[in-house]
């Protein structure tokens, strides 16, 4: 059984770019637009892995992130961030949040397939 | 009825209260509880400018020249506005220099000399004697008079009567008895009387009473008030030359009034009390309006009773300058006479009392020490001199008060009271320039003073003295009608073929002129001296400097135990070792054995000494004590230089300080502004680079994925380089967005001004944007008036507002039934041109923001396209060209953009 990724961000292209090399790599692939509507997928079916921008409306990545690590049955999910801000401050943020992972914008694509890879296979 | 008994018990009754308020404020003064130290008796103290001369002279100067009597008073109550700097530096020099007198305060100004110091005495002297022979003579006159109580007769001539059988003598040997007692009770010749001020104020208190009271009496009791006393002087005659004559000759008032303001202040009593009794600089403030107000009682009932008495004594041989005393006789008040005469005697003998004191000091410190100085070189003095001075002091004042009675007895019949007084006051003023001059110029020297005082004071003796003896038939009278050796132009009365002025204001001017222009030419034909220089800088910065610096300004060696002996010999053994002790407290040492011989200790032994035997005795005294080493005058410019400069540096550092309190203010504040912009620059810079990330990270990613997967669909590949270049074109435009608005902030954008039709750029910004609107399905309505509406600013930059709306209305509005309305109006003196739509409108939070960077409205199923500046670029050129933009929402109706520009103006 393949492993689902939930992919969270605001932009259509990057949400475009990211489900096709998710798919490539033979993953399932669930998208919302925003961090609410993420919390609202992830409660229905938590995904296997979750890439999460960080700068979305309604509630930003760094909220969702604090969120699930609080939920025992959620805490161990890996979470690998893929933002625009790209400050050492920012990144240091989204770990201690309890990120698996930070990728600043614009980013290698094999660099994320990787990211992606190897946060999978260290879960299992 | 007054007989002689109760007359002679009443005086001496008097003199005896006198004693007894002077001997209970010195031993209060001993318990360290002053009573003088209050500035009300300070000021009633200074009243002792007001003698018998003014308590019996005023009404006989004003039944002769009427309101002529007026200057004398007006002079002191002028200058009196001038204490608050004038003798406050006087009495700041004399209270760090000790200064004993006048004559103590010149000798030290001008390097401690004594040959200045005698000099001053001198003229003092003879000066005031013929002053005290006057009180003498009030005295005496007042008491025959009151012996014929109630009969009023004139007493005859004193040189009348032979020598032992003269009142006039007795008067004033009780007097020198007295003023011994008040003056040098004190073992120790210290400079300060508390005692003796005591006494004068009540003295002061008594003789204004007096006077008072034979005022009201001769007003309201004889006369219904000022009002019927001058309407009977009128109709007798007498009221209209007293007014009128009074006011002649302008200059005699000018002359008489600066006389009078010097005199305030030069006189050697005026100078005890004003300057060497003073006990607080604090007690100026209230002398400078209390004195002169005291002034005022003490003249208000001159002209009634001078008045009063005319009307009274109309044709009788009764002198105006007795009016005070017989007017209340005449009318048969005894007790309102022996007021009256209290009164009288307590103006005499207050101006008696004090004068002879500062004389007799001035005479011992100024006169006898430099002599005894001379003497004791040869043979050395006693071990305890402190007896030495006093019996040298109470010697002086016998002594002076016999001059004042020889005075009298050969000369005192020559002229009326008032014009004694004024040749004294001509006789001190000499000291003025010297002493005031000196007090501000540092350039004035020991041979500038010598040379104007003894000009100054030879034009006194020629032009008064002389006159008076010749009037009293010493010297030929010829002297005066023709001049010596019949030489016209060096008339004693007309000096140089002046005429035309009265023999005092005549004086005043040569004097004045010889003095003064003595003084400077003398002072300015050789620089000061070493001493000069140093005791110049002391005076003349005394208000600058509170830190004493006259102890920087010896060098040389010295032992405390012959200091401490020296102070001992003047000062008693008890008091000099109780004073040293206690200067040794205020340098921390536990005993005198501790004291340094160093400058400063020299310093104070001098200082103590010169409190009691002046301060040039106390140099001379302390220098055959210490080998002093000569100080090159280029040192002691050093260190008054350096002084200076220390001043001044400071006030410089001063100055710096607050403008770098200033300076850091405001770079404190220009930083915060600073740091605010550079907070809203980084959050702009993070803003755009997170803007520019967004497209970078579709571009890259997509290229990424077409570069790696060559067996992508066709159709995938054209979708993907469709999102690459779309992303392209959001990043070109953010790009261009970010620079326009970067040269529109920094106002290097250009502006062209024109005159632009609203109407015209409508039409063409709706036809550019058409193929927008009909892709979206967009419907436009126009809501537009007919005349064309002219602003003026930038085509091109109303064109990219309007641009803005409408692209922006295009992306809110639903597909197909969006209606976008464009509407113009005229609204007073602006046009309104609004953009509204069909869309979701504006969230009432997000509405205060719109206008922000980076702020974008929507929701995140329709994310708008777009940079996030075209509202904030468009809000900028607006504002730029005067106008104002705002949004409105009506929810879910749409949303409202309109900006106003003002209409162009009608050329005139």
């Amino acid at each position: 059984m393949s492993k689902k990724i939930l992919i969270v961000d605001d932009e259509p292209n990057i949400v475009l770019s990211v489900e096709y090399l998710m798919r490539r790599e033979g993953y399932e692939v669930v998208t919302a637009n925003d961090g609410q509507e993420a919390m609202e997928k992830i409660a229905a079916s938590p995904p296997d892995l979750l890439i999460l921008d960080v700068m979305m409306p309604r509630k930003n990545g760094f909220e969702v992130c604090q969120e699930l690590r609080v939920d025992p049955a959620l805490s161990t999910m890996p979470i690998l961030m893929l933002s625009a801000k790209g400050r050492e401050a920012e990144i240091k943020k989204g770990i201690s949040l309890g990120a698996d992972g930070y990728i600043t914008k614009p980013f290698s694509t094999h660099d994320l397939v990787d990211k992606v890879n190897q946060l999978l296979q260290s879960e299992e | 009825m007054l007989t002689t008994t109760l007359v002679v018990v009443a005086s001496l009754g008097y003199l005896g209260l006198l004693f007894a308020i002077a001997y209970w404020a010195d031993r209060r003064a001993d318990q360290k509880r002053s009573v003088i130290s209050n500035a009300t008796i300070y000021a009633l103290s200074l009243a002792v400018y007001c003698t018998a001369w003014t308590f019996y002279g005023s009404v006989g100067r004003a039944a002769a020249t009427g309101i002529g009597f007026l200057p004398i008073y007006i002079g002191p109550t002028l200058i009196a506005a001038l204490w608050g700097t004038l003798l406050l530096k006087i009495v700041r020099v004399s209270k760090t220099q000790r200064i004993t007198s006048i004559a103590d305060f010149i000798a030290s100004r001008y390097g401690k000399s004594h040959l200045l110091g005698g000099l001053v005495t001198v003229i003092a002297v003879l000066g005031i004697v013929p002053y005290i022979a006057l009180q003498l003579k009030a005295i005496s006159r007042s008491f025959t008079i009151l012996l014929t109580y109630p009969d009023v007769t004139m007493p005859n001539p004193a040189d009348s009567l032979p020598l032992l059988q003269d009142t006039t003598l007795y008067v004033a040997l009780l007097l020198a008895a007295f003023t011994i007692l008040f003056g040098t009770r004190h073992l120790d010749a210290s400079e300060r009387h508390e005692g003796m001020v005591a006494a004068i104020a009540f003295e002061s208190i008594v003789k204004l009473v007096a006077f008072l009271s034979v005022g009201i009496f001769v007003t309201y009791q004889l006369h219904d008030g000022f009002t019927d006393l001058f309407d009977k002087a009128e109709t007798a005659g007498i009221l209209n030359p007293l007014i009128i004559d009074g006011m002649n000759g302008y200059e005699n008032w000018f002359a008489l009034t600066l006389l009078s303001a010097l005199a305030v202040m030069m006189l050697p009593r005026q100078f005890q009390v004003a300057v060497v009794e003073n006990s607080s600089e604090q007690h100026l403030r209230r002398a400078v309006w209390l004195f002169p107000l005291y002034l005022f009682l003490i003249n208000i009932f001159v002209i009634p009773i001078a008045l009063a008495g005319q009307l009274t004594f109309a044709g009788a041989n009764v002198d105006a300058d007795t009016f005070v005393l017989t007017l209340p006789m005449a009318h048969h008040q005894s007790a309102l006479t022996l007021l009256a005469f209290l009164g009288g005697m307590s103006a005499a003998t207050g101006m008696v009392i004090v004068e002879t004191i500062a004389l007799s000091t001035m005479v011992c410190n100024d006169l006898v020490m430099p002599v005894l100085l001379k003497r004791w070189k040869h043979i050395p003095p006693d071990a305890d001199l402190s007896q030495l001075l006093l019996r040298i002091r109470r010697g002086a004042i016998i002594l002076i008060l016999l001059l004042g009675f020889l005075y009298f007895r050969f000369a005192g019949e020559a002229y009326a009271l008032v014009s004694i007084g004024l040749i004294s006051f001509s006789a001190v003023a000499q000291f003025a320039p010297a002493l005031i001059i000196g007090l501000y110029w540092r350039g004035g020297t020991r041979r500038g003073a010598l040379a104007g005082l003894l000009s100054g004071f030879a034009i006194w003796m020629y032009t008064l003295l002389l006159p008076s003896f010749a009037k009293s038939g010493w010297l030929p009278a010829g002297l005066l009608e023709h001049g010596p050796f019949a030489i016209e132009l060096l008339k004693p009365q007309a000096l140089f073929g002046l005429t035309g002025l009265n023999e005092i204001t005549h004086c005043l001017f040569w004097s004045m002129t010889f003095n003064i222009g003595a003084y400077l030419i003398f002072s300015l034909w050789r620089t000061p001296r070493v001493d000069e220089a140093t005791q110049a800088s002391l005076f003349v910065d005394a208000l600058k400097n509170r830190r004493f610096l006259g102890a920087g300004l010896w060098r040389g060696t010295a032992e405390v135990k012959e200091l401490l002996h020296l102070a001992e010999r003047f000062l008693g053994v008890e008091r000099a070792k109780h004073l040293f002790q206690a200067f040794a407290k205020r340098r921390k040492l536990h005993d005198i054995n501790q004291l340094p011989a160093d400058a400063e200790t020299v310093h104070f032994a001098e200082t103590l000494l010169a409190g009691a035997i002046g301060s040039a005795s106390a140099r001379v005294m302390v220098a055959s004590v210490t080998t002093e080493e000569t100080l090159g005058m280029d040192e002691v410019l050093n260190i008054l230089d350096e002084a200076s400069q220390i001043r001044s540096y400071s006030r410089e550092l001063e100055q710096k300080s607050h403008q770098l309190e200033a300076a850091t203010r405001e770079l404190k504040e220009a930083n915060e502004r600073l740091q605010e912009l550079d907070r809203l620059k980084d959050d702009f810079m993070s803003s755009v680079t997170h803007e520019l990330r967004t497209p970078l990270a579709s571009i890259r990613a997509f290229s990424e994925i077409l570069n790696d997967d060559p067996d992508l669909s066709l159709n995938e590949r054209q979708r993907f380089l469709g999102i690459i270049v779309n992303e392209t074109e959001r990043l070109s435009r953010l790009v261009n967005q970010v620079l326009d608005l970067a040269k529109i902030e920094s106002g290097s954008a250009d502006w062209n001004a024109q005159d632009v039709d609203l109407l015209e750029i409508i039409e063409e910004a709706l036809a550019s944007t058409e193929q927008l609107f009909a892709e979206h399905g967009t419907r436009v309505c126009r809501e537009l008036p007919d005349n064309p509406c002219v602003v003026t600013g930038d085509r091109d930059r109303l064109m990219q507002v309007l641009l803005n709306l409408l692209s922006n209305a295009n992306k809110f509005v639903p597909q197909k039934s969006g209606v976008v309305t464009v509407n113009l109006r005229s609204n007073h003196e602006n046009y309104e041109l609004s953009v509204s739509d069909n869309g979701p409108g504006i969230a009432a939070e997000e509405l205060p923001n719109i206008f922000e960077k980076f702020r974008q409205a929507g929701t995140t199923s329709n994310k708008p396209i777009g940079t996030g500046l075209g509202l904030p670029i468009s809000k900028k050129i607006v504002e730029h060209l005067g106008g104002e933009i705002w949004a409105e929402s009506r929810e879910e109706k749409g949303a409202i953009f309109t900006f106003a520009l003002p209409k162009k103006k009608k050329a005139a």
